[in-house]
């Protein structure tokens, strides 16, 4: 394998970096937030190789001026449908934070396992 | 946050901000931006004055019911603008096809429609965030 | 030893996308992205909408049913939270 194009291909090598310290923030963190967190480094980590696909060497941004419209210009279609997934990933980030903030107000902690710990020991004191 | 640096410095720096997210809104289909981005500036414009200045004051400008409000009108105005292209024989959310004026290319009043649905989604985003940080952010009663 | 475990694992996800990202097309030059869709967007696209930004022409001109599903969806997410901020303040913050 050409090991050497992930250095002409450094905006999506960039993107796997990030995708790949989003996914161990993720595995490895005992902390509610800071897995959040890690969901969007890697969510940026997936954008940036979308929006880095549209690129064209030598082309101008997708703005065109109406003087002189000919040129070359970069992909506008995966930057338009990736703002459909920020926003989307804005939603679900607002939604996570309003899950947290009950978790913490119900268990008094945001560790999973101590969130487990708790609920046992809530349901044993109910029964 | 009782701070007198932060209190000045901030009255004095959200208008710029606010103005910002105004002109990112307002040249959405002129230069890079729109409703989104727009939006998103206005609403941490005025998140930066609910974390300098304390909820009590925001919730006297604006209340937690008329920014809940404005949220939902938000939507309900990207609908109405839709209904205009069926109004005039076209089809929902259809722009130029439904015989409306876009005017001259690169005029900050071109491009029919999408002014409108622009500025109405910029206002909705920036109710979001001030809505969703002040949910958060709320003590326990 | 959880840590080494699962800096294993991430480094195996990120040694298989490797990989792939190889194989890719080199950055800049044609892909399949790049087909008659975006020529058409980028040619037709002043004439037909009068905005000069393409993106905004997509998103909110040919794609407009998509950003108002959009706006749905960022709607439905804070609705939702307002809506468990004020049942569990109802519960008292008991769990049920």
């Amino acid at each position: 394998m050409d090991w050497s194009a992930l250095l002409r291909n450094y905006p999506y090598a960039v993107s796997l970096v990030l995708f790949g310290l989003g996914i161990h923030t993720v595995l490895a963190r005992p902390n509610l937030l800071i897995k959040l967190i890690g969901l969007n480094i890697m969510q940026c980590g997936v954008f940036l190789f979308l929006v880095a696909t549209g690129n064209l060497a030598g082309a101008r941004p997708p703005i065109i001026d109406p003087a002189q419209p000919n040129g070359v210009y970069a992909n506008p279609l995966p930057t338009a449908l990736i703002l459909t997934g920020i926003v989307v990933s804005v939603s679900v980030t607002a939604f996570a934070l309003g899950l947290i903030v009950q978790v913490h107000r119900m268990y008094g902690t945001i560790d999973p396992t101590a969130i487990v710990a708790a609920y046992r020991q809530q349901k044993g004191a109910a029964e | 946050m009782d701070d007198i640096i932060l209190r000045e410095i901030s009255l004095i720096v959200i208008p710029f901000i606010q103005m910002y997210g105004l002109y990112i809104i307002l040249h959405g289909h002129l230069s890079p931006g729109g409703g989104f981005a727009g939006g998103m500036v206005l609403g941490l414009s005025m998140v930066l004055f609910v974390l300098v200045h304390g909820a009590e004051r925001t919730l006297k400008k604006i209340s937690h019911d008329a920014a809940t409000v404005v949220e939902s009108l938000g939507t309900a105005w990207y609908i109405v603008i839709g209904l205009v292209g069926m109004a005039k024989g076209a089809t929902f959310l259809m722009n130029q096809g439904a015989g409306i004026n876009v005017g001259t290319p690169g005029q900050l009043l071109s491009s029919g429609l999408i002014l409108l649905i622009t500025a109405g989604v910029g206002v909705k985003v920036a109710s979001t965030i001030l809505t969703l940080f002040m949910a958060l952010i709320e003590e326990d009663h | 030893m959880r840590g080494l475990l699962m800096l294993a694992l991430a480094g195996v996800i990120v040694f298989a996308l490797a990989g792939a990202v190889a194989e890719l097309p080199a950055y800049g030059r044609p892909n399949p992205t790049h087909n008659l869709v975006y020529e058409r967007y980028v040619e037709a696209g002043v004439r037909e909408t009068g905005a000069v930004n393409v993106v905004t022409q997509i998103i909110v001109d040919y794609r407009a049913y998509d950003t108002l599903i959009e706006t749905t969806v960022l709607f439905a997410a804070i609705a939702s939270v307002l809506l468990l901020n004020r049942a569990v303040r109802k519960d008292g913050g008991r769990h049920g």
